[in-house]
């Protein structure tokens, strides 16, 4: 099992968010996780990510066999989880190329250039590497963002990834070019794929690209439904999580 | 009429319009035969060279086209290397042009306080740095005001004048040696722009915990004559306070100001920048950038006054506040007295933003080196106006300076 999540509730700045949530995902599968503004789905990648803010009082997250559940942020990252944000701040002075210094497996030193391998992976998401040398975030259009991001975890080829909504704000053409680094990154076409993923979305359109295995549905914090993608889709397409 | 002496003689005792006032008898004044001549940058200690360096001071003198070192109040080094300028010592500069006093004390007034006063009574020290018209020169030309025993109080008068049509950079570091934890320095600087010349001036500031400092700056600009200016001070001092001012007289002026501070330990620095918009069409862009640390405090000033129809100002500073104990007060002021004019101010004072940090700790950070990354970053500023090697030369003496930050 590459992550186990048990009875997790989380409480943040005094306010219960989470409340008992159950999740398993193996190797090999992606996982879509729906639900309504507030439900607490940015929350639950928070906490497996350990942002000190993120307290959990009950329960427990395994990942590859070991509780990670006290372990510091970057400890996590250093295991291989990645993630791709939904709103990431814009750093000042920091330059989306410093970034991928950081998370790309080679060593730097300070003056380096940035590895010509990593230039490419920019140019498949179209971000050249002018753009590279922005302050990142900063200014960046809506699917720049979810590019920029989707291009850090290039870099860093994480195990374990979560994609907070990564198809909001795209236009059609670049959810499927999105879509196709998804499947890259979670290396979908290999049936033997060691890599898992959890993603949200509302709109459900990349997933006439990307293969889900699992969905579930979160509300007011718990799982409330797990099944079959489409299926739950369709249902809340016609009706609402209500009777989700 | 009253003489310069009077006048200073006058205000000897007179408290400068801010900042905390320094007893000037706690320190001493040092003669200018303290310290000897060398012949070479090189002859001085590894220490001391060292010391040189982080303040981007190239003791081997490689691309710069003139040095200057003055120790305590001893001119101990000179030397000009390009023809098209001549950097001497103020004193000799007197001597040898009879004209220079038309120079002294018109950008900066001798009697504005007790620093200034001091300055022009104590012994000639400083340097004089002039381009002349048509030089053109890249290459920077370095002066360093070193303090290099304790208890000093040094003066320093420079005189820096472009004259119509050059262009020269200057690099100026100011530092103790590395034994010294006590002295005052005090230094007047005065800028003369004519027509159509251009000045970049880079100054680093390297001092120790227990060392007032009282620069006293003043820059008069004629028409279509741009002044830069990069202040970094990234290490402790007890008592810094300056407002350089510059006097964009002429029509189609430039001025840029860029500051980086960072408070620690117990430092109080009060650290301003004001332009006087006289020209028409006159522009300055002032960009400060500060941050504060331990039980630092840091004021940092700005004021822009617009004088002239089609005038421009912009002001900014942004300050980061990392340690509870510590304080950065922005205080901007913008005055217009015309119309046809139009200033700006943006400032913003406060913490690290939690979102900032968690997004580099997901990308595999402590938080300490998230929250280092940040300040760096913050820290950055784009410097404006240096050809592309000199800036990337004082982007490395920006580094150096804020290395273990
Ligand atoms: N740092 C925080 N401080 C205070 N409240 C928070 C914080 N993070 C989340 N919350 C609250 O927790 C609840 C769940 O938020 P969360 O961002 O997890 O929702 P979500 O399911 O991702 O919603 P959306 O679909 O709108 O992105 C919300 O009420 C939110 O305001
Ligand atoms: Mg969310």
């Amino acid at each position: 099992m590459l992550l186990e999540i048990s009875d997790l509730e989380v409480e943040v700045e005094g306010k219960k968010i989470l409340n008992g949530v159950n999740l398993k995902i193996a190797e090999g599968e992606t996982h879509v996780l729906l639900g309504p503004n507030g439900a607490g789905k940015s929350t639950l990648f928070m906490t497996i990510l350990g942002f000190p803010k993120y307290e959990v009082t009950k329960g427990k997250i395994i990942y590859k066999g070991q509780d990670i559940t006290s372990l510091e942020t970057h400890e996590r990252i250093a295991l291989g989880l990645g993630v791709t944000f939904q709103n990431p701040p814009a750093i000042r002075g920091v330059k989306l190329k410093d970034l991928l210094k950081i998370v790309d497996k080679n060593e730097y030193e300070s003056n380096d250039e940035l590895d010509e391998e990593v230039i490419k992976l920019g140019e498949r998401l179209k971000l050249n590497e002018q753009f590279l040398n922005r302050d990142v975030n900063l200014g960046f259009s809506g699917g720049e963002v979810k590019r920029s991001e989707l291009l850090q975890l290039l870099a860093q080829q994480p195990d374990f990834i979560m994609f907070d909504e990564p198809d909001s704000g795209v236009d059609i053409e670049n959810v499927e070019l999105i879509s196709k680094e998804i499947i890259n990154l979670l290396d979908q076409e290999n049936d033997n794929s060691k890599k898992g993923g959890l993603l949200i979305t509302h709109l459900g359109y990349i997933l006439r690209f990307v293969n889900a295995t699992h969905a579930h549905v979160l509300i007011d914090g718990k799982i409330t439904r797990t099944g079959d993608p489409e299926e739950i889709m369709s249902d809340i397409r016609k009706s609402g999580f209500g009777e989700a | 009429m009253v003489s310069i002496k009077d006048r200073a003689e006058k205000a000897v005792n007179k408290q400068a319009a801010i900042g905390a006032d320094i007893d000037l008898n706690e320190y001493e004044a040092a003669d200018v035969k303290a310290h000897e001549h060398i012949d070479s940058l090189d002859d001085l200690t590894k220490s001391d060279k060292d010391t040189l360096t982080s303040v981007g001071m190239m003791t081997d003198e490689e691309d710069r086209s003139a040095s200057f070192l003055q120790m305590d109040q001893s001119e101990v080094f000179v030397n000009n290397m390009f023809p098209g300028v001549e950097v001497m010592g103020t004193a000799q500069a007197l001597e040898k042009y009879d004209w220079l006093p038309d120079y002294m004390w018109k950008a900066v007034q001798v009697d504005a306080d007790k620093y200034t006063a001091t300055t022009e009574l104590g012994a000639k020290s400083g340097y004089f740095i002039r381009s002349l018209p048509g030089t053109k020169l890249e290459l920077p030309i370095q002066a360093c005001m070193y303090i290099g025993d304790d208890s000093v109080r040094q003066t320093a008068h420079n005189i820096i004048i472009a004259e119509e049509g050059s262009e020269i950079n200057i690099i100026t570091g100011c530092s103790t040696a590395a034994h010294v934890d006590n002295a005052a320095h005090i230094g007047v600087s005065e800028f003369y722009l004519k027509k159509n010349s251009k000045i970049t001036f880079t100054m680093v500031h390297n001092w120790a915990r227990e060392v007032d400092v009282r620069p006293r700056t003043g820059v008069i600009m004629d028409d279509n004559s741009t002044y830069i200016s990069n202040y970094i001070l990234t290490k402790p001092v007890r008592n810094l306070q300056a407002y350089p001012t510059a006097y964009a007289n002429g029509q189609n002026t430039k001025v840029f100001f860029q500051s980086i501070l960072a408070g620690k330990y117990d430092s109080v620095i009060d650290q301003g920048s004001r332009t006087v918009l006289n020209g028409i069409n006159s522009q300055s862009e002032m960009i400060t950038r500060a941050i504060s640390e331990d039980e630092s405090k840091i004021i940092t000033r700005g004021d822009l006054h617009g004088k002239a129809h089609e005038a421009k100002g912009h002001l900014e500073c942004m300050g980061l506040i990392l340690s509870d104990e510590s304080k950065i007060y922005s205080i901007p002021e913008l005055r217009g007295d015309c119309t046809d004019m139009e200033l700006s101010h943006e400032a913003a004072v406060g913490k690290i933003a939690e979102a900032e940090i968690q997004y580099l700790m997901a990308r595999g950070l402590t938080e300490d080196e998230a929250a280092s990354m940040i300040v760096r970053g913050f820290l950055d500023i784009d410097i404006k106006g240096l050809p592309e090697e000199l800036a990337k030369e004082t982007k490395n003496i920006m580094d150096l300076s804020m290395e273990g930050m």
